[in-house]
This record gives C-alpha cells, sequence and structure tokens, in this order.
C-alpha cells in the first residue's frame, strides 16, 4: 500500500508555497474521486501529477482552476481561494484533434494568450508592445519557425508548444499542464518535457502537469504527485519511483529499472515499455 | 411572380456601352434598393460567416433559418410583418442553440429533426394565408427585387447593430471558439458569448432571407467564408475576404438577372458554388502538380 511518509505538510519549510492542499478531497456525482489531498507546490519548481487513466489527474486541475469545488479541505493557489480568470495562472487543457482547416495561425492562437479576455478587437495603437510580447511567447517554446502557419496543419509536437506559448504569453506564476506529452512520439515527449523543465527555471513559473507516463519526465521534476485509487500522495522523484511504490500506484506490476549511466525507467505501463528499450 | 417579370422590363436589352447599360439599372428605384439591402446583407452574413465555421456552426445555421420561415409564415397567416416572424423566431432558437453550447456539436441529428419539424409549421401557417404561392415563394427564395426603401433602412439598422456587437466581441469570440477551456480559465463569459454569438446569427439570417431565402441563406452565410479560408488564414483578413466575396456574388448575380429570366437567388448561389469548386479545383491541380513535381525528382 501506499506509504504516509512520502507525504509532505503544506508549507513545511522554505517560502510561502504558491500552491497549498489541505486534506482535500472531491467528489463528483456523489461519487469520491479522491480524499485527504495534502500536499504544497513551491514557487519556480516542477511537479508531476502520475497515475493511471480515470485516477481524477485532471480533476486536480480543475480544482486548483476553481472549475471543480472540492467537497472538503482548504485549497490556495497564490494565496487565494482558486476561482476562474486569476490571471496569475496558465493553463493548456488536453489537447484536441484540430480541423486542418482551422483558419486561424499559430501566433493568432498565441496573442490570444496575451490579451483574448478583452473586448473589442486590437487596436494599431498598442501594437508594438502586442508584437513584442508575441515574439517573446513564440521565441521561449522556440515556435517562431513554424508561428505564421496554419494551426490544423502543424504537428502533434508544433501544436503542443503554442498551446504552451499561449500559456506562457500571460505572464503566469503558476502552469497547469494536462497530458502535454499525450500523443507525440518519445522523442515529442522527452522534448517537451526538457522544454516545460526549462521554462520552469527560466522564467521561475511553478508548473503542475499532468502525465500518464512516468519516463519522459524523470530526471526533470522537483515532486511527483501520485494519484490512485482515491487516494492523493506527494514526494520526491527518488521516493516515489521506486518498483513498490509504483506497482502499488498503478494496480499493475511496474518495474523501476536503473542502467549504470544512473537513468531511471519505469517498465510495465502500457506500451511504453517498448519505447524505453529503444533508447 | 410580379417582381421576377419586371427584371426582364423595358429597356434591359444588352448593349455594348456598359456604362449606360448600368446607369439604365440604376434609374429603377427597385435596383438601386436591391444592391444597397444585397451588399449590406453580404457584408454581415460574411463576417458572421467567418464565425459559423470557425464554430462548426453550418448546419446549426442553416437550421435557423428553417426556424425563421415558420416564424415569417406564421406571421404572413396572422396579418403581421413577415420580417417580424422571422426575427422573433430565429432570435428564439437562435438563444436555445446557444444555450446548449458546444452540447450543440454533432447534434446533427437532433437539429435536423426539429428543421423537419419546423418546415411542416411553415407549410401549415402558409396554407392558411390566402395568398400562398407568392409569399412562399419569396420567403423560401428570396425577394430581393421586391425590396422596399422602408426594408433597406430596416437592413441598414439591423446590419449597423450586428456589425457593432460582433466588433465588441470579436476577441474573446475568437479565443472562446478555438479553446472554450482555456477562455474559460481566462475568465471569459464562453456561455454569454455563446448565446450572444447565436443572437447576431439570428441576425444575419433573418436579413440574408430577405435576399436569397430560407432555402439558400448558405450560399451567403457559408460559401463566401469557406472559400475565403482557402485564400488566406489570417482572421481578419479571412472576414474581409469573405465579405468582399459576398459582395461580389450579390452585385454579379443582381447584375445577370436584370437581363436574365431566372430569379436573382439562382444566380448568387450559382455563381457562389462555381467559385467555390474552380477554387478548389485549382487547389487540387496545385497540390496534384507539386506531388507529380516531387515525383519526378525522385524518379531521376
Amino acid at each position: 500500500m501506499l506509504s504516509a511518509e512520502l507525504r509532505v505538510p503544506a508549507g513545511e519549510r522554505g517560502p510561502t508555497p504558491v500552491v497549498a492542499l489541505e486534506r482535500v478531497s472531491v467528489a463528483m456525482g456523489g461519487r469520491t474521486v479522491w480524499r485527504d489531498a495534502t500536499f504544497a507546490v513551491r514557487p519556480g519548481s516542477f511537479t508531476a501529477i502520475v497515475g493511471p487513466n480515470g485516477a481524477g489527474k485532471s480533476t486536480l486541475l480543475k480544482v486548483l482552476l476553481g472549475i471543480v469545488r472540492p467537497s472538503a479541505g482548504a485549497v490556495r493557489i497564490l494565496g487565494q481561494v482558486p476561482r476562474r480568470g486569476l490571471p496569475q495562472i496558465g493553463y493548456v487543457p488536453q489537447r484536441r484533434a484540430l480541423d486542418p482547416d482551422t483558419p486561424v495561425r499559430g501566433c493568432d492562437l498565441v496573442a490570444l494568450g496575451i490579451d483574448g479576455h478583452r473586448w473589442g478587437f486590437r487596436l494599431p495603437r498598442g501594437r508594438h508592445v502586442h508584437d513584442r510580447e508575441l515574439a517573446r511567447a513564440l521565441d521561449a517554446v522556440r515556435a517562431t519557425p513554424f508561428a505564421d502557419r496554419p494551426i490544423g496543419r502543424l504537428s502533434g509536437g508544433e501544436q503542443q508548444r503554442l498551446l504552451l506559448a499561449q500559456a506562457l504569453a500571460g505572464e503566469p506564476r503558476v502552469l497547469l499542464l494536462d497530458e502535454p506529452l499525450a500523443s507525440l512520439d518519445v522523442r515529442n515527449q522527452v522534448a517537451i518535457a526538457h522544454l516545460v523543465a526549462s521554462i520552469v527555471r527560466e522564467r521561475d513559473v511553478a508548473t503542475l502537469m499532468v502525465t500518464h507516463d512516468v519516463n519522459p519526465i524523470l530526471g526533470v521534476v522537483d515532486q511527483l504527485v501520485y494519484i490512485a485509487q482515491g487516494s492523493v500522495v506527494a514526494g520526491t522523484p527518488a521516493e516515489v519511483v521506486t518498483t513498490e511504490t509504483l506497482s502499488a500506484v498503478y494496480g499493475a506490476q511496474v518495474e523501476v529499472l536503473r542502467d549504470r549511466h544512473g537513468h531511471v525507467f519505469v517498465v510495465g505501463l502500457e506500451q511504453e515499455a517498448a519505447h524505453a528499450h529503444e533508447h | 411572380m410580379s417582381t421576377e417579370s419586371l427584371l426582364t422590363a423595358p429597356g434591359s436589352d444588352v448593349s455594348w456601352n456598359i456604362v449606360r447599360d448600368i446607369a439604365q439599372m440604376f434609374d429603377y428605384e427597385f435596383m438601386r434598393n436591391a444592391f444597397i439591402a444585397g451588399t449590406i446583407v453580404a457584408v454581415v452574413a460574411g463576417l458572421v460567416g467567418y464565425f459559423v465555421v470557425l464554430r462548426a456552426l453550418a448546419f446549426a445555421g442553416h437550421a435557423l433559418s428553417h426556424v425563421g420561415f415558420a416564424g415569417a409564415s406564421g406571421a404572413v397567416a396572422a396579418g403581421v410583418s413577415p420580417i417580424a416572424g422571422l426575427l422573433l423566431f430565429t432570435m428564439g432558437g437562435g438563444a436555445v442553440m446557444g444555450a446548449l453550447g458546444a452540447r450543440l456539436r454533432g447534434r446533427d441529428v437532433v437539429i435536423g429533426i426539429v428543421l423537419a419539424f419546423m418546415l411542416g409549421l411553415g407549410v401549415l401557417f402558409l396554407s392558411l394565408y390566402r395568398g400562398y404561392a407568392t409569399q412562399a415563394y419569396a420567403i423560401l427564395f428570396g425577394d430581393i427585387v421586391g425590396i422596399s426603401t422602408i426594408d433597406v433602412l430596416v437592413t441598414l439598422a439591423a446590419g449597423v447593430i450586428t456589425l457593432a456587437a460582433l466588433a465588441a466581441i470579436y476577441r474573446p469570440l475568437l479565443f472562446a471558439s478555438l479553446d472554450d477551456e482555456v477562455a474559460a480559465a481566462r475568465g471569459v463569459p464562453v456561455r454569454a458569448l455563446s448565446v450572444g454569438f447565436m443572437l447576431l446569427l439570428a441576425l444575419a439570417v433573418s436579413e440574408a432571407v430577405q435576399v436569397v431565402g430560407v432555402l439558400l441563406v448558405f450560399a451567403l452565410l457559408v460559401t463566401p467564408a469557406a472559400i475565403a479560408e482557402r485564400f488566406t488564414v489570417r482572421p481578419p483578413l479571412v472576414m474581409a475576404c469573405a465579405a468582399g466575396l459576398g459582395v461580389l456574388f450579390t452585385w454579379l448575380g443582381l447584375t445577370v438577372a436584370y437581363y436574365a429570366p431566372p430569379p436573382v437567388s439562382f444566380f448568387i448561389t450559382t455563381i457562389a458554388f462555381t467559385t467555390y469548386l474552380a477554387v478548389r479545383g485549382v487547389q487540387a491541380l496545385r497540390t496534384r502538380g507539386r506531388r507529380g513535381g516531387a515525383a519526378d525528382l525522385e524518379a531521376a
């Protein structure tokens, strides 16, 4: 079973956490999704939320966005009770398939992250500042080369970079990413995971990223929050990424392997095992 | 059919002096009114059409015009102005569709069932009215050359209101159309925008019905935007291009119909359809040419 000593009490030490959950439970349609979640996220740190499909990982992000209200416990994000429209939160939901003919360019999508919530249309007067902010956001995710192309015709990895740029364009202090690695090939998974990690460091933006696959984020995250069988437990990668813990989390035979360079691979999760051997 | 026969009225023979021919066409008040109203409607429909295509609401917009048919024919039966019934029904239908929001997507069967019922209701209302054929014809296929100066002013007012409202909600509407989840998280009132846009669509549809009729609204609402998005992907340019194409189709349709017997709506829809086919054809040939060229290079 999941061991209790992995829990990190909220605001244990160091700077004031940007996200803090205290004995939070969530129920949807009368059914408890998970309960008793207690963990904190330090400013400028990278947290991965892992666990099997349907465990309630996305629900955790929706609690932080103020879309889902917890049934018990206290949640704080940037010192406030979560609500919609908090300007310092960047959000990238699960990517949907886009119509290839969508009449919008990549940079149009990113620009909406800067001022899409404002009424009216963009006036030529503020154009200069706007263009500079846009260029900065595109540059941060290295999306400048394909920013003028129609979004529907870009690859999954390119679309993911643009969505990330859109979230960054609002200059957030907390970034919430829902399965940004889903339906990407292994090379792109690793590239996006490292890109997010570099953004966390360079821009000092605390990031919570939902992922069902552990491998691409090993070695770049500071904290793992795992959700399984109704419980939420947080810990450092060293504490969590062990054969015993992960097997308990996923309810499957999972093995954690270490090669002689110190690289860690998790084997036994769906088809990801095959990908890990290729590298 | 009075207005249709007016079209091949005195003096409408083709000469080789184009300037004189056009000047002659504008001597008639009904032609001047038709051009003014047609232009306003085409601009509004083209701009609104961009969001119809982007939000995948083409079928919903089509259905909305049929809801309007029931309203217009009901108004005729009740002895009220058809435009009042048209507006009332399309606005009501639009509000319901907007409130359903994202749940409307992929509900073609439900929309189709409501559409069929509305057409049936319209037929009943028309049968209660004595002047059956002419009124039905005007509502179903449009009667742009029968438009009065008062109608032109009403169209202008409705057009200005629609465009002002569209300009006011442009940015958040684009945001919500592309990604409603992110927009909602940023505090954009996604639900209210959905209702608001459907009301604008209802206004645009009601206006377009006057020109091309209930059954042919698609030609002004969807076709120009669908062609425009093949030329450019910059949102404001696509909108401008769609409006421009709509105006071009309407002007060409009106001019040709002035000299030839078939009704205006036939020409507008045919010109729109032919343009769409031509653009797709040219683009298909180009892609094939590129692929063929690549294959040749590989072979060499």
